[in-house]
Formats: structure tokens, sequence, C-alpha cells
């Protein structure tokens, strides 16, 4: 029987090419990884339904073409982006902006980061050959992702935030990603955030841009929380209409260490958001959330593995999907106990709304044991708005969009109530009241 | 004033009201009573217009006009308010915004402009007051984990706050201890005035002691089969539904 040579999609052909021409920009080092990461995603190549971690989530479809990456945008393109960004712009923040996945210095606050904290651009970090950058990929199975390593391989900017032992970030750092032009353009980025021990900080990240133009920003952020550290973290995805938008996060918890991530997603037509996180010390927390709304023919993919390695790690996972027009909802988590990792505590959570005929959610919880001491659980629930609720509400006088969309705001509000900074969690409430409203 | 004519509804094929006929007048108290499965539930719902129930014949007139025709939103604002005979907890909504909304949604159908915050608070303090119901409860979201007793003053206290014209009082004394059953009643009393007709539906005698009815309403087989005066209560408590389920089969 013949040999089946799989044939390259035109998107998978652009970006080897793509690859060839931007390799040589980079230090020796930092080259070599980037080798490796393409070698090892050109191998598997832009995952089909057939892939399992994929299943629902068809990337070598969405990826038509590859775009080129983008060039660092002028100074007014660069300020004209930042000014029509919304997404806390009304929250007192220590900002880093990014435009077209390029670090601006000159609007970012590189120079007002509080004591404790040092931040240094990743392109500065990388050709000095900085010492924090061993500490980049915290979590091993993010690596063997296809997202992840095609972050690494066409690695353009990002940024380094160190938070010394100890030191408690008072205000919020916000990382605010936004897309601009009328041309197709591919980013990918990285932001490091090591807490050392006992340290605190909260990022936010928002991530926008035009809706008529089919961008694919490729947005990674490693985080390495310290022992007794906390790290909390608040994520709005509002890209354009037409953006194919991937992002991981990955963290290492390690003892006693806290994590809080609530990701929003409203913008995007296809968007997959991937969590992971090791469980490295004993007694680590973390709440991990989300609150997707979607209409038109929109997909947003949230998956998320829970890697618990050390005892005593206690997870709570919500995430709550609002399903309008055609669109497609995909929820994949997993929970994995080694055997070393008693008294694991694990709660995942997917619920979905539907609000019409054609929407449809995908949920595939999953969890992998291997102690004996445990308490681990997932559940999934799938539903349209309830009839005997709403006639309640109606009857008081709501008229029926005003009372579909307090009980939506109801069931979304409960994966945002996690959110620690009072003037993040008032915004993300207002964004969706703004996606209620739009929807009449 | 309330006017049902030769109201004939079914569910699913079940006829449930047979050509019920029922007039409330202004400032008038009418209970209904009757057992088991004699449509009073039904009868509430399509007053306050829940779907699934089909109207195949007949009217309901609210100081003249046909109220069913409107969607359940448009009745509240034409002033009628249904009692649940269970209510709804409803999570994530705390019960001050939900309060609010209906409240400024019924003002907004009717014209009328919103109530100012200061107005809004003091209104429920008031009412809350009178109905014994505390500030923590106010604090929560509605109905979610109150009591049975919690959730009856919880409706009473939505109608103080929305001033309805036709109150229809779904077996409201169900689940009420005896301090629940005056504190309601009085809740309701309180309320009574001219310009507002209250139908108040039963089984038992034991409610219309509290909140004494102008007129009561025998119902059986999804008509009314016997009108009288307040003793009519007593009569029933004394022989049961039995001459009224023989009479009507």
């Amino acid at each position: 029987m013949a040999e089946i040579t799989p044939l390259r999609s035109p998107a998978e052909t652009g970006l080897a090419k793509l690859f060839e021409a931007t390799k040589m920009r980079y230090p020796t080092g930092v080259s070599i990884a980037r080798e490796e990461a393409f070698r090892y995603f050109e191998a598997v190549g832009l995952p089909t339904r057939r892939v399992e971690a994929f299943k629902y989530t068809d990337l070598r479809s969405a990826f038509r073409d590859a775009a080129a990456p983008a060039e660092m945008p002028s100074a007014e393109t660069a300020q004209a982006a930042l000014s029509g960004a919304k997404g806390f712009a009304g929250l007192e923040a220590l900002r880093l902006d990014f435009v077209n996945g390029h670090l601006i210095t000159g609007s970012s606050d590189l120079g007002r980061a509080p004591e404790g904290v040092t931040i240094t651009p990743l392109t500065e970090a990388l050709s000095q050959g900085h010492a924090l950058l061993d500490r980049l990929t915290p979590v091993r199975q993010a690596s063997e992702n296809p997202i992840y390593q095609l972050n690494t391989a066409f690695l353009a900017d990002g940024a380094l935030i160190h938070v010394a032992a100890g030191a408690k970030v008072e205000g919020p750092i916000h990382l605010r990603f936004v897309g601009a032009g009328g041309e197709a353009f591919s980013t990918a980025t990285r932001v490091l955030v090591v807490l050392e021990e006992g340290a605190e900080a909260t990022i936010l990240e928002t991530h926008e841009g035009p809706d008529g133009v089919a961008y694919q920003p490729n947005d990674a952020v490693d985080v390495v929380v310290g022992d007794h550290a906390v790290f909390r973290h608040a994520r709005l995805n509002a890209e354009g209409r037409e953006t194919v938008a991937l992002s991981t996060l990955s963290a290492r918890l390690g003892v006693e260490a806290a994590i809080e991530t609530v990701n929003v997603v409203v913008g995007g037509v296809l968007s997959r958001h991937q969590v992971y996180l090791n469980f490295a010390g004993a007694d680590a927390k973390a709440i991990v959330n989300g609150a997707t709304m979607l209409n038109g023919s929109q997909l947003a993919d949230t998956t998320f593995l829970a890697d618990h390695a050390a005892t005593g790690g206690v997870s709570r996972e919500l995430f709550k999907t609002v399903v309008d027009g055609s669109a497609t909802g995909v929820f994949q988590g997993k929970i994995i106990v080694q055997q070393a990792a008693q008294q694991t505590d694990g709660k995942m959570m997917s619920a979905c709304l539907i609000l019409s005929e054609d929407g449809q959610m995908m949920n595939k919880p999953e969890l992998e044991i291997f102690a004996d001491d445990v308490a681990c659980g997932h559940g999934a629930t799938c539903g349209a708005l309830d009839e005997d609720l709403l006639f309640y509400l109606m009857q008081r006088g709501l008229p029926k969009a005003q009372a579909e969309s307090l009980l939506v705001q109801a069931f979304l509000g409960e994966a945002i109530e996690a959110v620690s900074h009072e003037g993040a969690r008032e915004a993300l409430v207002g964004t969706i009241e703004a996606w209620l409203k739009a929807r009449g | 004033m309330i006017e049902i004519k030769n109201l004939v509804v079914q569910i699913e094929d079940n006829r449930i009201l047979n050509g019920l006929s029922l007039t409330v007048n202004d400032g008038e108290v009418a209970a209904i009573m009757g057992p088991n499965g004699s449509g009073k539930s039904t009868l509430s719902y399509v007053i306050a217009g829940k779907e699934d129930y089909e109207v195949l014949d007949g009217e309901i007139l609210l100081d003249g006009e046909n109220i069913l025709e409107m969607s359940p939103d448009e009745r509240a604002a034409s002033g009628v308010f249904l009692a649940f005979q269970y209510p709804l907890e409803i999570p994530g909504v705390g019960t001050m915004t939900f309060l609010k909304a209906t409240l400024n949604a019924q003002r907004r159908a009717r014209g009328e402009g919103e109530i100012s915050t200061p107005d809004f608070i003091r209104k429920v303090n008031a009412a809350a007051e009178k109905l014994e119901i505390n500030k923590d409860m106010l604090k929560r979201a509605l109905n979610v984990g109150f009591s049975g007793g919690e959730k009856k003053r919880m409706e009473i206290l939505q109608m103080a706050l929305l001033e309805p014209k036709f109150c229809v009082l779904d077996e409201t004394d169900s689940g009420l201890d005896i301090d629940a059953l005056r504190i309601v009643s009085e809740g309701v009393n309180a309320l009574r005035a001219q310009g507002r007709s209250f139908l108040v539906i039963t089984h038992y005698q034991r409610l219309l002691n509290h909140i004494v009815p102008d007129v009561v309403h025998v119902m059986s087989q999804g008509r009314i089969v016997k009108s009288g005066g307040k003793e009519l209560a007593l009569e029933l408590e004394a022989s049961g539904y039995a001459e009224y389920r023989t009479e009507a089969a």
C-alpha cells in the first residue's frame, strides 16, 4: 500500500515560510528553543478534530492562511489604537501597552514600577540572555501543545515581571493588548510573571482589536507563583469579530501558593483559551473561572488542565457560557491527581445557557486520579432559561427581554464574583451588561 | 373591577376551566374555595398570563379592557398581581435590585418617571417593617434560602410596593405557621382599599378568619358552583366539599 504523505494546508506551508524568514532575528539560545518548538509543531501540524485535544475546535480549518507577523507599528498608529482601548480603561493601574503584539515602551509605565517590582521588555531580556528566561514555560504539558509551540516559535515581544519576595503590589498591572490596521497580521507575545515567596500581585489583561480584520493573536502568560505567594488575574477577550484568538495561561504553584484567574470572552470568531496549572507545592489553592458570551457564528473554547503533583491542593473551577445565534461553546477540563497528591480537593463545573435554537455547547470534563485519598468532582449542565423564572419576573412587570437579561446576568455573575479587584469586577459586570444590551 | 366571562381553558387537551364566570367589584375581597383539582391555580395562572394554557373561549376584563391579549408584564403594568403559591428562588438576583427593576419597569410602562433611590429605599423599608422582614433578607438573592413564611411575606412586600389594582393570592396560607399567617394577613388587610380588589384562593377557612372576605365563591370542575357571604366558608368547613363534587359530576 502506498504511503500516505499528509498534505500541508496553505496555512501550514505559510507558517513554515514565515518561520524561515523570521528566525534569524533572534539570539542563538532563543533560536534553538524556537527551532525546536517549530520542528515539533511542524511534525504535527495544525490540529484537526481528529486530535483529541482539539476535538471541537478545528484549527486547521480556522487558519485558512498564515498571516505575517505584525511589524512594530508607528507611534501614531499605536497612539490611535491605544486611545480607543476600552477594557479596564477607567481603572488606576500600571500599564504595559502592546499594539499588534509589540510592547510600546513610549506609552507603557515601565519606569513607574513600584518597589519590589522589576519589569523588563522581553526583547531586551532576550538580547541580554536575562536570568529569568530560565523560568519560562513553567508547566510541562503546555510545551507539548501546538498553540503554545507556535507562540514559542514566533515569539516577538512581551515582558518579564518580577515581584520580589514578600512584596505586596497594591495596584493592578494592566497588560493592554490592542490590534490595529486594516490587513491581517499575526502576533506572538509572552509575558512571564514571577512572584517570589510571599509576594502578591494582580494582573489584568485586555485584548481588543478591529472588527473587520482577520488578525491572529497568540498570547501566552507564564506564571511562577512562589511559596505562599498570591497571583490574581482577570482577563478580557474583546477581540474583533473576525479574529482567531489563541491564548495560554500556564502557572506553577508553590507551597501554599494561591491563584485566582477569571477569563471573560465576548470577542473573536474563534477563540481558544488554555489554562495549565501545575500544583507543584503542597496545599496550593486555585480558583479558575470563566464567563463566555457568544452570538453569531462565534466559537469559544476553554481548555483547562490541573495537574496535582503535591498533597492538599484545592481547586475550584466554574465556567459559565451563554450561547446565542448559531454560536458554539466548548469546555474541556481535566484534573490529574498524581499518586503523591493525597488530599487533593478539586471541583470543576461547566454550566451553559443556550438562548437560541441553533446554539450549541460541547463539554468534556475528565478526571485522572492515581491517589486514593482525594475528593474530586466535575459537573456539566446545559439548558435554556427557566420558563417559570421568566414568568415570575414578567408577572412582576419586567418585559421579556429585561427578564431574560436579568437571569443571564445572574447566571454569568457567579463566575465573575471571584474577581477580587473591585474595579475590575465592576468593569466585567459592565461587559456583561453591554453584551446583553446589544442583544436587545 | 374585574369581570371574567365564560372562561374555557385547557392544557394539553385537558379541559380545566369550563365556562367560568366571576365578577370582583372595586374594593372587594372575594374568596374562592374548592376541592383539589377544581382549577383554582389554573385560574390564577390564566389571569396572570402564564403560557402553556390554551384559552378556548371567554374574556377577562380589567376595568373593561380584555387582558387576555396582553403579555404577563403588560398585565402587571395594568395592575394585575399574582402572589404565588410557591414563590421562586432567583439565585444571583439581589432582592433590592429585583424590587427596583420591577417597580421602575411598571412605572415606565405606565409612562411614569423612575423612582428616585432615596424614595425607593424609604418605601421598601416602610413596607418591610410592617411585614417584619429584616434588612438581611433584603440584602440576599431573591427568595434564596428563605423559609416558606419569609417567601410569602416577600410576596406581600412586592404587592405593597407595586400597588396593584387586582391581587390574586394563590393559597398564600399554605406552609405558614400561626404567626406568619397573622403577619401576612395584616399585610394584606392594610392594602385593602377602594380601587383595589382581591381574589383569595384557599382550601381552608382558616385564612378567611384573618382576611375576612366580602364574598365567597365555591369552585368545582372548573366553574363557580355557589356564591355567598363569608358564612359560606364556615359551612364548607363543617360540611366539606362532597356535596359540590357530586353536584358537578
